[in-house]
């Protein structure tokens, strides 16, 4: 449950955006991050919230991460699978692009 | 995804594990760090990296797991509520939690309806399709914490209240600080609930009791790196915080979502489940948030429940002493046999950021022969 996972920004309305993660699209809360995010950023979203804008410069690095992380687990993983359970239960699905 | 390498590099692992092994030398002692993260004790297992740690280096996990430390008596609360009819929302690995006389999950058997959610805006949305009083069982550290603040905040259909089971990590390494036969000498703290409080929140710490904490990432050289950090902390004497996790971390963290935890939660004492009583620990509603707090809102009869003695085997877990730093899984009789992840006797076999679970699922101390060095 502490783990966060990160998405990119797609649409932006007042307190809440669709975040894609890796091509599930969810709504993310904006109510808790501390810069203004716009379309096209990504953000690190724990429990259906954003709280953190993730500097461009760090983008590449922190998707890899997850990337790999997501890649080498097996089933039984369990970090793997706390990931998987924040994109899949963020918020209501917005659909699959 | 050559950059992949920067925290996979085996070369690199090998030559942390080195250095580390030096630093512990020169220490010319045991040296116990304790950490107090659950994806921390994850990676370390997963990795197989406790088989890289010197041998004179004990790397304990403290109380970082939400689901674990959440204590008997609030998990009979939300039994008592659902038994009272209320529809108890709460995130996934509480509703097998045993309380004092059973779990969520017993309630439900019973004809209780509890709804597993992973974020409290689903519970939100589940109070505004029905009637029924729905009850979010809010558990978890500030990270989640804030998250239940923020929706408050928002406001809430009248028909929607939560149980605050929310706890607050600093306190607790006050606590493990203090503790008479402790040997912890440092502390890795988690990088994503510094994310929330900023590393800064560790000064005062390091202040009162010279020991030194290193907010740390977490993957495996994140990891290393750190605990070499904070062994040479250790070895100099140099009781300081060290952000190893500049990417997420800042000095003041994530303000907004402070101020918002702050506005709607107050910081109370309380037990965390097998450690101790905790002063500030817990945190509860403020008084102007008493409409939306299921304890003042509803009679919450625990007395009806509490006639019922645990049972002989869960008198026998050791997850307490576990998350004090002070036995591992190893040491309990009932791991791997009578407690499993199917069936399991105390709190720190259900989640996956206990340590009984962590270590079943990954073999205990794994050999880092095999897993650290895919690459
Ligand atoms: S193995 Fe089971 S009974 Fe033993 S300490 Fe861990 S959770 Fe408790």
């Amino acid at each position: 449950m502490c783990l966060g996972v990160p998405g990119l920004v797609v649409e932006v309305d007042d307190l809440s955006a669709v975040v894609d993660f890796w091509g599930v699209r969810r709504r993310v809360r904006l109510d808790l991050v501390d810069e203004p995010v716009a379309t096209g950023d990504y953000v690190l979203n724990h429990v259906g919230f954003a709280i953190r804008r993730i500097p461009p410069e760090d983008v590449k690095l922190t998707l890899e991460m997850y990337e790999q992380l997501l890649k080498e687990a097996d089933r039984n993983d369990l970090m793997a699978a706390d990931v998987r359970g924040e994109i899949g239960g963020s918020a209501k699905p917005e659909g699959r692009r | 995804m050559a950059n992949l390498l920067e925290f996979r590099d085996p070369i690199r692992a090998r030559a942390l594990a080195d250095a580390l092994a030096r630093a512990t030398g020169d220490v010319g002692r045991e040296v116990s760090l304790m950490h107090v993260c659950g994806s921390h004790e994850q990676a370390i297992a997963k990795f197989g990296l406790r088989s890289a740690f010197p041998r004179r280096l004990n790397v304990i996990m403290g109380p970082g797991c939400p689901v674990c430390i959440t204590d008997q008596p609030e998990i009979d609360e939300a039994v008592v509520l659902a038994q009272q009819g209320a529809r108890i929302a709460t995130y996934g690995d509480m509703v097998r939690v045993p309380g004092t006389a059973g779990s969520l999950a017993d309630a439900q058997a019973r004809g209780a309806t509890i709804d597993t959610v992973y974020s409290i805006a689903q519970a939100i949305d589940l109070a505004r399709e029905t009637t029924d009083e729905v009850v979010f069982f809010a558990t978890g550290f500030e990270t989640t914490a804030v998250a239940t603040a923020a929706v408050i905040l928002a406001g809430v259909p009248k028909n929607f209240s939560i149980l605050s089971a929310h706890k607050y990590i600093p306190p607790v390494m006050e606590i493990v600080a203090e503790m008479p036969d402790t040997r912890v000498e440092g502390f890795l703290a988690a990088g994503h609930a510094a994310t929330i409080t900023g590393w800064g929140i560790f000064e005062p710490f390091v202040a009162r009791h010279q020991l030194p904490v290193v907010v740390a990432g977490f993957e495996p050289l994140d990891i290393l790196a750190a605990l070499l950090k904070l062994v040479e902390l250790v070895r100099d004497r140099a009781p300081a915080v060290v952000n190893m996790f500049p990417r997420c971390v800042t000095r003041e963290g994530n303000r907004n979502a402070q101020r918002q935890l702050w506005q709607v939660f107050r910081p109370i004492g309380g037990r965390w489940r097998g450690i101790a009583h905790i002063p500030n620990g817990n945190l509860r509603l403020r008084d102007e948030w008493a409409a939306v707090d299921a304890r003042r809102r509803f009679t919450i009869d625990l007395a009806s429940l509490w006639r019922h003695a645990p049972s002989t085997l869960a008198r026998q877990c050791i997850c307490g002493n576990i998350m004090a730093g002070i036995a591992s899984p190893a040491d309990c009789p009932l791991f791997g046999g009578a407690c499993v992840p199917d069936s399991p006797v105390g709190a720190c076999m259900v989640s996956s950021e206990g340590t009984c679970r962590i270590w079943h699922q990954y073999g205990g101390v794994p050999n880092l022969g095999d897993v650290t060095c895919p690459i």
